[in-house]
């Protein structure tokens, strides 16, 4: 039976088209616009009446949300799909489970397809507990008689024993989200596509949630699981796929893939993070930083030995001389946590002396001292009575262990921040 | 078990790209020492005129029902009147026409009291116009399920015109009650009754898939519908009896497929001479050929619903 294909995919690809959106108003002329308000309507008409879907505005930009994706998944196996945002994860489950069709390639399906691309699809607040599990159940293709014979432990398992005939308007979020996973886990197909639905409800019950799952994978059904959570991933899943825009990047044990969806991050962080445009840029900045570079020991990479060298550098740009030039790197933990902050006005007091336009500040430090784990490099530049710009987790890098006491034990995050040398003496009393 | 399984797992995923390219052989394979054979579907994209799917259909049709159940017991939720709403407008709409078309125009009624005669065509009339106004805008209002759960589509613009049957039901017995009070008893004609309901069920279904798929792409839809609607019923025989038309063109207006289940109800009901036999039948074609066009457009249209919508 383990031999058996339980899903087969074969050069998928998806296509999306992307609306400009304004392009239909950029006219060239007061005279070509009118003429082409009077024009596109018939325009459009006829290509509606051609059965063209994309008649409504005139679409030329297509993207790939999948590109000759080709996998195989057996009967009883839980695969994990990862990927970034917008890798086609999502895409790729809404194409199995036949909400949205693929534009080249095909899917082969044996067995049944449940779907849980999000939990109360088509709930109704003005509806009762009991109503609701009907409805839900059956939009998610479950057979009423089904429904009956589950009923009870649905509703145990969403503990709403006594609010059951309410309407679900009255109910908290919790006891919401709580009854629509458990009409979504009791559906039994033979092949479950799960989005991240997970990340619902309190921690016990994203904990019952995974167990759930759990049982599912093990109960020999086939399990397509999508999740941000590596270590729900890791949990349920044998294998996994990684999708990098639309192509599968590297498929394997679940191990390996999620070293490599780790590798992919790295490569893409390190080496040059352009500044110009930047997320995290402080509102109502000027934008003078340019460029961020961050080299370990081995060379350009953000992955740095405990008790290696680091070095940050940093360009930047502007129009206007900068008086006083204040220049501030800080690097904080995942929670935000501000540990060390380096600034010329600190260490190297008299480093500039007259105003500067352009130039690129070089940190190095030497022997860093933190604890294995990822830190985040916040940018600040000012001339002396404020900000100019400013870009918190500008980039990042990863701290890891290493034989700094050259004993043999490394120093683990739950050590504290960083590491210190110490002598020790014993005295037997 | 469970870890020998994993064992074989991690060697699987290696070869499997290889088998990939091997295609069906290792499939029917597969499926033929397994113990029980499942169901395969296959999905590609799909090209040109595509089938209905008429048993996809019907594997939801319990889908279908409780969509229409869901419709119907939310649609008059949080109103004082509730249900009395469905009866209420075709009510009042039966008399202000009766004072001014009655009373003051003095529109002949094929000789029974104005008040029945446009009532009797107002039932059906509401029944259409609801379910052609609610199947319309179905799709684009279900937008969250259809981007999110895989069924049928058009399970939904069709439980959006079965929901207006309660409606009609209700308006229905008003109708029965005015026959009684105006004394006028039906004759075996009424046998045909379901047959006109289901003409202007199948006329509001056509229409509706056209613009429920329209309406995915071009909002415009939204704003065609009402003046549609409105139109629509001054183009149908329900303030006014068709016997106004000479005969030939009596007949040709059955290519309003509305004026064909008009003129049928008043005459299985009111029995109104003469009867609209000829005139029912071109209602029929052209219903059915709104239908099965409708039914087809919304199919073709229906792979992108969830893209767009």
């Amino acid at each position: 039976m383990a031999n058996d294909v339980a899903i087969r995919v074969t050069n998928l690809s998806k296509e999306f088209r992307i609306g400009k959106s304004r392009g239909m108003f950029r006219y060239k002329s007061l005279r070509d616009s009118m003429s082409s308000a009077v024009t596109a309507p018939f325009r459009r008409a006829a290509s509606m009446a051609r059965g063209n879907a994309y008649g409504a505005a005139e679409l030329t930009e297509t993207f790939w949300a999948l590109r000759d994706v080709s996998f195989e998944v057996k009967q009883g196996e839980a695969v994990g799909v990862i990927g970034r945002n917008g890798a086609g994860k999502s895409t790729l489950l809404k194409v199995l489970s036949q909400i949205t069709e693929p534009s080249e390639g095909m899917v082969e399906l044996h067995g049944r397809v449940g779907s849980l691309l999000e939990v109360g699809t088509g709930f109704h607040p003005e509806l009762t507990g009991r109503d609701n599990i009907y409805l839900n159940g059956a939009i998610l293709g479950m057979k009423r008689a089904e429904i009956n014979r589950k009923f009870d432990e649905i509703v145990n398992f969403a503990e709403v024993e006594q609010f059951i005939d309410t309407p679900v308007k009255h109910y908290s979020s919790g006891m919401y989200v709580r009854l629509a996973f458990a009409v979504a886990a009791h559906l039994e197909p033979e092949i479950l596509v799960v989005d991240e639905v997970l990340a619902v409800g309190d921690a016990a019950f994203q904990k019952k949630c995974l167990g759930k799952m759990g049982d599912v994978a093990k109960g020999g059904r086939t399990v397509l699981f999508v999740s941000h959570n590596m270590a729900a991933i890791q949990n349920l899943c044998d294998s996994a796929i990684l999708l990098e825009k639309g192509k599968i990047a590297f498929q394997g044990r679940i191990q390996e893939v999620i070293q490599s969806y780790f590798q992919i991050q790295d490569s893409d962080n390190n080496v040059m993070t352009d500044l110009q445009v930047h997320r995290h840029r402080r509102p109502g900045s000027e934008m003078i930083f340019r460029k961020l570079r961050i080299l370990g020991d081995e060379g350009e990479g953000n992955n740095i030995r405990m008790g290696g060298n680091l070095r940050i550098s940093v360009s930047f740009e502007r129009d206007l001389p900068i008086p006083n030039i204040r220049f501030g790197i800080a690097i904080e933990d995942a929670m935000g946590q501000r540990l060390l902050a380096f600034s010329p006005t600190l260490q190297a007091p008299s480093l500039i002396s007259a105003p500067v336009c352009k130039g690129t500040f070089d940190c190095e430090i030497p022997k860093i001292r933190l604890l294995s784990g990822t830190y985040y490099i916040t940018l600040i530049i000012g001339n002396g009575t404020g900000d100019l710009d400013r870009i918190d987790r500008a980039g990042q890098f990863t701290v890891e262990s290493s034989d700094v006491f050259g004993t043999g034990f490394a120093p683990r995050p739950g050590h504290g921040i960083y590491f210190q040398e110490a002598r020790w003496r014993y005295t037997d009393d | 078990m469970a870890g020998g399984q994993g064992g074989d797992l991690g060697e699987g995923v290696g070869q499997r790209m290889a088998v990939v390219s091997e295609g069906l052989g290792t499939m029917e394979e597969g499926a033929g020492q397994g113990q029980v054979k499942l169901p395969v579907k296959v999905l590609r994209p799909s090209k040109g005129w595509i089938s209905l799917k008429l048993r996809d259909l019907w594997e939801y049709r319990e889908l279908l029902f409780f969509l229409t159940w869901r419709d119907i017991k939310v649609r008059y939720q949080q109103t004082v009147l509730g249900a009395a709403w469905a009866i209420l407008q075709p009510l009042f709409t039966m008399v202000v026409f009766s004072l001014f078309f009655g009373r003051l125009v003095g529109v002949p009624s094929d000789g029974v009291p104005y008040p029945i005669f446009s009532y009797a065509a107002l039932v059906p009339w509401t029944f259409f116009a609801n379910g052609l106004t609610t199947s319309a805008s179905s799709i684009v209002g279900s937008a969250n399920l259809i981007k999110k759960v895989y069924f049928p589509r058009l399970v939904v613009p069709i439980s959006a015109v079965l929901s207006g049957g309660l409606d009609f039901v209700l308006a229905f017995v008003v109708l029965l009650g005015m026959m009684v009070y105006f004394a006028i008893y039906p004759t075996v004609n009424v046998v045909w009754l379901p047959f006109f309901l289901l003409l202007a069920l199948v006329t509001s279904l056509g229409v509706g898939l056209w613009f429920a798929a329209m309406n995915v792409q071009f909002r415009d839809v939204r704003y065609v519908v009402p003046f549609l609607v409105q139109a629509w019923f001054f183009a149908t025989p329900i303030t006014y009896p068709s016997s106004l038309l000479p005969e030939p063109w009596r007949t040709l207006y059955g290519l309003n497929p509305m004026a064909g289940v008009v003129e049928g109800f008043r005459w299985a009901l009111l029995n109104t001479e003469p009867g609209p036999g000829p005139m029912v039948f071109v209602s029929g074609v052209v219903a059915v050929f709104l239908l099965v066009s409708g039914a087809y457009y919304f199919r073709r249209m229906e792979k992108t619903f969830a893209d767009v919508v």
